[in-house]
């Protein structure tokens, strides 16, 4: 197997440096689209931050690589997979965009990704949560970048369990993403000996969750997770702070949970509440430095959707700098076989279902008093390893996965 | 513990108790639309984004003012009803008497302005208002556990209603307000200044969509979007009550809480469709609403 991908990855390389002979970048111009929710629900996660972050990357290259200008191009999305993918069409089509980024709601990304593949272009994706992105769903020209719904559940529900956590509630958003992440905790919890007492299935989006949390009350579980994100968590977090669902002696788990939405709530109704997140910009002077280089520019700290954005094109730009091209291909093989160490992981490294696994981080919400500033909002409680962390490559059904282990 | 349906009674009780707060932000946001159709025939689409505008003024003058909760529950219904006095005088009087999609048109497009400008200033992630120390805690009622905000929610609520249907029914201003409904021509003839009279009642129902905005702000985030994600359901209220019935608005919006906080229990999936299921129903049976006059 190692040996197989070691000559496929050495005939891929020579076939690359074959084409790199000719004239490699399209249009004498490196074209990035950037593609997010730019007003709506997903807005502060990635939108207009992560497009400033695209921003940053293409500056510290200098705006050019080796003499070639770096385009960029953005689009709202509004959430809508239509909307989506006629404009990545039209991005590739007219444009002709050599990558596209940002990407957050994971029904937009799934529709756009299947016309990034039918122009046999790069998307490399931050913001999207499912993981069926780079299951079901996996494609040679994509990348998914900075978590997923199976990191999230996974490292959360683990550590949960750990704690003594054992009997389970579930607030289920009722649509897909909702119904994964329900399967993917459940499958947590069962395998780590405890037990899913119940679960109900709100309608999304809801703003009233106080029937949900009483019901959660009435369980007599020990953890009521949160499988649903954005406002929906948001929501439920709110109303069971008010409830008193934790001095009750319940424990909260978020799945889905970002910085934005901690900061938003505040750390009165937040504190405590233990989440896996992909980054946080409080770890190291690397992640401090950029963070406040960004914190300068847009006026608030990023989320790990942003730094990813930035962490992304970088990586891309680095692949684009070194093979001398913007050929798919060519940039894809140079990414997933150089290591990423930068201010967002170290030793990452692109699966071949597009997946880029790194460290993910075990943190706990501060409370208020051990908080020093407004954006000083979580504790770090373990690391835990890019391997463990993501979908092993063994359970996949991703068809590029199934074509290596069948040869 | 007794069974209803397989759902212990206590379930059940806590059930309907919320239902029944849910029930007054609903009644206290369809009687303002009510009002507001009742005499200027106008759809106000803009309700949402001014319930909006009425909780961002709470949070806003508490962060840069010093406003408190108490003080913010007078002021910012007023301010938010001098801009609706604005709104009338200046835009809405325009188009009085044209069709009714005029109006629609307009307000849509105000809620759009507000929310999107909203969304520019503060971002879509909104920001947590405090819950008044008075109120802080709760009581055990044995079969849950009630905040003691939400049970101020519903008082409140249920007072300012019944204030308004009093006026509206019982006072000479109320009747002049009905009377101006009915025949705004033969009211001016009598002397009575009615371009006044609907400014104030638009700016009244603004009032009291800001009022419920202050009265959310502690227990939903406070964010450019929540008045949409609620106006469509506060519709289906006042459709089902009957369009500019005061009374039919009141009792309809708790009685939807009633019956969405029952849902929640037994069918959950539902919970944001049954009220326009009922909806549905009652424009079958009885086209003009449970309360309205057959035209």
């Amino acid at each position: 197997m190692k040996l197989f991908q070691k000559t496929a990855s050495a005939i891929l390389v020579s076939s690359l440096i074959a084409g790199a002979a000719q004239a490699q970048v399209s249009d004498d111009e490196i074209r990035i689209g950037y593609l997010a929710d730019m007003s709506g629900t997903y807005r502060d996660l990635a939108g207009p931050g992560g497009l400033e972050a695209l921003k940053m990357a293409v500056e510290d290259f200098g705006g050019s690589v080796d003499g070639k200008k770096i385009v960029l191009f953005n689009a709202d999305d509004l959430n809508k997979p239509d909307v989506g993918a006629n404009t990545v069409r039209q991005w590739v089509d007219e444009k002709n965009v050599d990558m596209v980024t940002g990407l957050v709601a994971s029904s937009v990304v799934l529709a756009a990704v299947k016309v990034v593949e039918q122009a046999d272009k790069l998307a490399l994706i931050s913001g999207a949560a499912s993981s069926g992105i780079t299951n079901e769903y996996c494609s040679p020209n994509h990348i998914h970048w900075t978590y997923d719904t199976y990191a999230l559940a996974n490292g959360t529900a683990k550590a949960v369990l750990a704690g003594g956590g054992k009997s389970w509630y579930l607030l289920t958003a009722d649509y897909a993403f909702g119904h994964a992440m329900e399967a993917d905790i459940s499958k947590v919890v069962k395998e780590g000996g405890g037990e899913v007492l119940g679960s109900v299935r709100h309608p999304f989006p809801s703003t009233d969750f106080s029937s949900y949390v009483l019901q959660a009350q009435g369980s007599g579980a020990q953890v009521v997770a949160l499988a649903n994100a954005g406002a929906d968590t948001v929501n439920a977090l709110k109303t069971a702070s008010q409830f008193g669902v934790t001095q009750s002696g319940q424990q909260l788990a978020g799945m889905v949970v970002f910085l934005n939405d901690i900061h938003a709530m505040g750390l009165e109704v937040t504190q405590g509440l233990k989440l896996t997140t992909g980054w946080y910009w409080d770890m190291n002077d690397e992640t401090r430095a950029w963070a406040k280089r960004y914190h300068a520019r847009f006026g608030s700290m990023p989320t790990m959707a942003q730094a990813g954005v930035y962490s992304a094109t970088m990586h891309y730009l680095n692949a684009v700098k070194a093979t001398g091209s913007d050929d798919t291909k060519t940039v894809r093989a140079k990414m997933a076989e150089t290591p990423i160490n930068d201010m967002f992981a170290k030793g990452g490294k692109i699966r071949e279902d597009g997946r880029m696994v790194h460290d993910m981080y075990l943190v706990q919400v501060k409370t208020p008093a051990e908080s020093k500033g407004e954006w000083d909002l979580y504790k770090v409680l373990s690391t835990i390893p890019g391997d463990q962390a993501y979908r092993p490559l063994a359970d996949s059904q991703c068809k590029l996965v199934n074509k290596v282990a069948k040869n | 513990m007794t069974l209803i349906f397989g759902i212990p009674l206590g379930v059940l009780l806590g059930q309907l108790l919320l239902g029944l707060i849910n029930g007054a932000f609903y009644a206290l946001l369809s009687l303002g639309l009510a009002i507001i159709f009742g005499l200027l025939r106008i759809i106000n689409f803009a309700h949402g984004a001014l319930y909006m505008l009425g909780a961002f003024a709470a949070l806003l003058g508490l962060q840069h003012l010093g406003v408190n909760y108490w003080m913010a529950l007078v002021l910012s219904p007023l301010v938010v009803g001098a801009l609706g006095m604005a709104i009338e005088r200046h835009l809405l009087r325009r188009i009085a008497g044209e069709d009714h999609l005029y109006g629609l048109l307009l307000t849509f497009g105000l809620a759009l302005i507000l929310e999107g400008g909203f969304v520019k200033l503060f971002g879509v992630s909104g920001a947590s208002y405090p819950t008044p120390d008075l109120l802080k805690g709760g009581v055990n009622l044995g079969f849950m556990f009630l905040p003691g905000y939400r049970a101020w929610v519903v008082v409140a609520a249920l007072v300012v209603c019944f204030a308004t249907w009093f006026m509206i029914e019982r006072t000479r201003l109320g009747s002049y307000l009905r009377a101006g409904t009915e025949n705004p021509k033969l009211m001016q003839a009598f002397g009575i200044n009615v371009p006044l009279l609907i400014t104030l009642t638009y700016g009244y129902g603004v009032a009291l969509a800001a009022f419920a905005g202050v009265l959310a702000a502690p227990i939903y985030p406070v964010s450019p979007t929540m008045g949409a994600n609620l106006l469509i359901v506060v519709f289906a209220v006042v459709v089902i009550g009957g369009m500019g019935s005061i009374m039919g608005a009141i009792v309809t919006g708790l009685a939807m809480g009633l019956i969405e906080g029952l849902t929640k229990v037994f069918y959950p999936q539902a919970a944001s469709t049954v009220v326009f299921l009922v909806m549905v129903i009652v424009l079958l049976f009885r086209p003009a609403g449970l309360f309205g006059k057959e035209a």
